[in-house]
């Protein structure tokens, strides 16, 4: 381990260098063992405090941090939209001024804004974790896939990974994209030619509409969800047509490599992305993303909790 | 009776093809033949202008006063005195006012406003629609006569062509120019940034160079259709100059203007999600930069101008996608257009860049400025145009402190600006 952490804030993947990357996976696998022991608590964040802040709502994330500063030994405090003053007409700036004025030493952040975080980090003292920030990215959930391929693989680099759906609204895409290549891996982009935009193809990435093609070649498909609730009805004629030209059904996942990884963020929008029985079959590795977000989610707070004053 | 005497300056006034090195008079707030010196003048005050360019007073025909209404954004006294210190001795205030300047009452309090004041020559636009929501027409035979020199719905855009063929035609027949800010509403939806590399890069949502371009080819089918003139806003994407250059080659009245912004700064600098950097139409990419350069020095854009959009800090310090569009614009204006135009990338000359800031406006809406004729008033701006200086947002006269200037180097700006005779503003 040969990098060393500076940064007080988590705002982004395309910001981290690949030795960051790398530094925030090891320490998460010192934490992963801590999830597995009888007293599933060390007392690195002992008399901070945290503070979760989501602005748009959200269950595993916050939840997952919330378990990881638990662990953590960190005071927790949950703020959700409709319980914040943001509801009254106070601004993000004023927010956060009180959480600071109440010594809050790590905000966690998700927020419909992109931006959010960053425009959060460069006022106030306190970490600043984007738990995710509209379209713009989710770095937690980017480096918690890619701990689940590094620990199922052995490496990340020279591995081709598919990424397949809505990749135009999708935060957890942009984090995967900027953190795979970093890392060394090739990475097709996969869904409508609405939802994937081919401005994506100057980072060097694939992109592809035919996903009959793809699937033969990757080492990890990771689907997203179709978020409809956002979406306006002209990007896509409707969920009947998506499943038949973009659903992993389970014909399709017969053109899968036998040791293909099927991964997803989640939550899972049964028999559209994904097949229920392929959600749950040998090649998923939905779970172990979930508990490996806990060990990465820990690291990330014990990384910038103690860059923080 | 006694004059004012500029000596020495090279003066500059395209609108009699004068570009001499000599010395200007001015009587009683108009500009006077020299030879009144030696016959009847009783006094006559000297101002040195040796090295200096003597202009017409600039004109700007795109600036947000925001009086009646938003006061703490900017008055339009505080506007004026952003204008002077710009180097600007008249303006054109837009209608996006509360009240919206759509009825002869709020045109005559913003005469009587600014005749109270302000220190330049504030002419007000009247909306094109009623509360500029697109739906019927504002009373434009009132407004004219109230005075408004041109009418425009900026800001918003009519949507429906039937509506703003009906506008254009009624505006013809009352004698007033139609501005129109150039945004499809459907193709740029909740648009924020240019639709490209970094819009998606940045999961904001993209405002495609085709959403103006859509309206801009709209307007060339309905000043065509109307025979009259229709003059496109603050131009962003190499595409409407394309479409301006074909229709004008025709001989279509249809013309365009340019903003500092966005010849001077492109889409990668949203990066940061500074607010300062959000305005509408969004930065653009180098290309369009290259085209807009073009067509300012093929005539194709035969003025500039400045969307002067003054906001609170408050309001802009705020999530990107909750923050108003607009950053201020009359201080910095003449210093980046010297800079960028004249000096770094050597576009066009500097009586070129005086015509664009001066005559051809004052022809676009008819107005009795722009000119160092004689009997002309004597709205005078004494430029610097190789001075070095930099932009200090703390010093602005402007309410407001929106800009994503602050700390810019440039060469280049006005040194002294005269009103009907009177300096009202020196460096």
């Amino acid at each position: 381990m040969t990098a060393r952490w500076q940064r007080k804030d988590l705002l982004g993947l395309r910001e981290l260098s690949a030795e960051e990357i790398r530094l925030v996976l090891e320490t998460a696998d010192a934490f992963k063992e801590v999830g597995t022991r009888e007293v599933k608590k060390v007392p690195a964040l002992q008399g901070k405090t945290l503070v979760n802040l989501f602005i748009e709502p959200s269950t595993r994330t916050r939840t997952s941090f919330e378990l990881a500063a638990k662990r953590l030994s960190a005071d927790i405090v949950n703020i959700t939209a409709s319980a914040s003053s943001l509801t009254k007409g106070e601004t993000l700036k004023d927010t956060a001024r009180v959480l600071e004025a109440n010594h809050a030493d790590i905000i966690v952040l998700r927020h419909s804004s992109p931006g959010a975080p960053q425009f959060l980090a460069t006022r106030i003292a306190a970490s600043v974790i984007n738990a995710g920030d509209g379209a713009h990215e989710h770095p937690t959930q980017g480096l918690l896939d890619l701990y689940t391929i590094r620990e199922k693989k052995g490496a990340v680099a020279g591995l081709h990974i598919a990424i397949i759906g809505d990749i135009l609204f999708s935060r957890v895409a942009r984090s995967n994209v900027f953190a795979l290549l970093k890392m060394g891996a090739r990475v097709t982009l996969v869904g409508p030619s609405t939802l994937v935009p081919r401005e994506f193809e100057q980072l060097g990435v694939a992109v592809s509409h035919q996903l009959e093609e793809v699937l033969p070649q990757v080492d990890v498909v990771n689907l997203l969800r179709i978020q409809h609730e956002r979406q306006r009805k002209e990007y896509f004629p409707g969920l009947g047509e998506y499943i038949r030209l973009f659903g992993l059904t389970k014909e399709r996942a017969k053109l899968l490599k036998p040791d293909c990884l099927i991964m997803h963020p989640g939550p899972i929008n049964r028999g559209v992305e994904i097949d229920s029985e392929l959600a749950d079959g040998p090649q998923s590795v939905i779970l172990d993303q979930v508990t490996n977000g806990l060990a990465v989610r820990m690291a990330v707070l014990y990384l910038c909790g103690g860059i923080a004053t | 009776m006694s004059g004012i005497l500029i000596r020495g300056g090279r003066i500059i006034d395209p609108a009699n093809n004068r570009d001499e090195v000599g010395d200007l008079l001015m009587v009683e707030g108009r500009i006077a033949d020299q030879s009144a010196i030696t016959h009847q003048l009783s006094a006559v005050e000297e101002i040195d202008a040796t090295g200096l360019i003597v202009s017409p007073g600039l004109i700007d025909i795109h600036v947000h006063l925001r009086e009646p209404g938003f006061g703490w954004k900017e008055t339009i006294e505080s506007g004026a005195r952003a204008a002077v210190a710009g180097g600007f001795t008249t303006v054109v205030c837009m209608p996006n006012t509360s009240p919206v300047a759509d009825s002869p009452s709020t045109i005559a309090w913003i005469k009587d406003r600014a005749a109270e004041v302000a220190c330049v020559n504030v002419l007000p636009t009247g909306a094109i629609s009623k509360n500029l929501a697109g739906e019927e027409l504002a009373p434009i035979g009132s407004l004219a006569q109230a005075g408004v020199v041109a009418i425009t719905d900026d800001g918003h855009c009519i949507q429906n062509n039937e509506l703003m063929r009906r506008a254009v035609e009624y505006a013809r027949m009352v004698g007033v120019p139609v501005l129109d800010h150039c945004q499809d509403y459907n193709l740029v939806g909740t648009g924020l940034v240019h639709e490209g590399y970094w819009s998606t890069l940045l999961g904001l949502p993209g405002w495609p160079s085709a959403g103006e371009e859509a309206i801009v080819a709209r307007n060339v089918l309905l000043a065509e259709l109307c025979e009259h003139q229709i003059h496109c806003q603050h131009l962003s994407a190499a595409g409407s100059v394309r479409l301006l250059r074909e229709a004008r080659t025709r001989g279509v009245r249809v013309s365009g203007e340019v903003c500092p912004h966005h010849i001077a700064l492109t889409d990668e600098s949203v990066q940061n999600f500074d607010t300062n950097y959000k305005m509408n139409p969004p930065l653009r990419t180098g290309r369009d930069i290259e085209a807009l350069r073009e067509g300012i020095a093929d005539g194709t854009i035969e003025i500039l101008a400045s969307d002067h959009a003054p906001h609170a800090g408050f309001e802009k310090e705020v999530e990107f996608d909750r923050a108003p569009f607009g950053i201020v614009g009359l201080e910095t204006e003449l210093g980046i257009f010297l800079d960028r135009l004249v000096h770094k990338h050597r576009t066009i000359d500097l009586p070129r860049l005086i015509q664009m800031l001066t005559w051809n406006p004052a022809r676009l809406l008819g107005l009795n400025a722009g000119t160092l004729s004689l009997g002309a008033a004597a709205d005078v701006t004494l430029i610097d145009p190789d001075l070095d200086w930099m932009v200090d947002v703390s010093r602005f006269e402007s309410a407001s402190r929106n800009t994503p200037f602050d700390g810019w180097k440039l060469k280049g700006r006005a040194v002294r600006t005269i009103v009907r005779g009177k300096t009202v503003w020196q460096l």
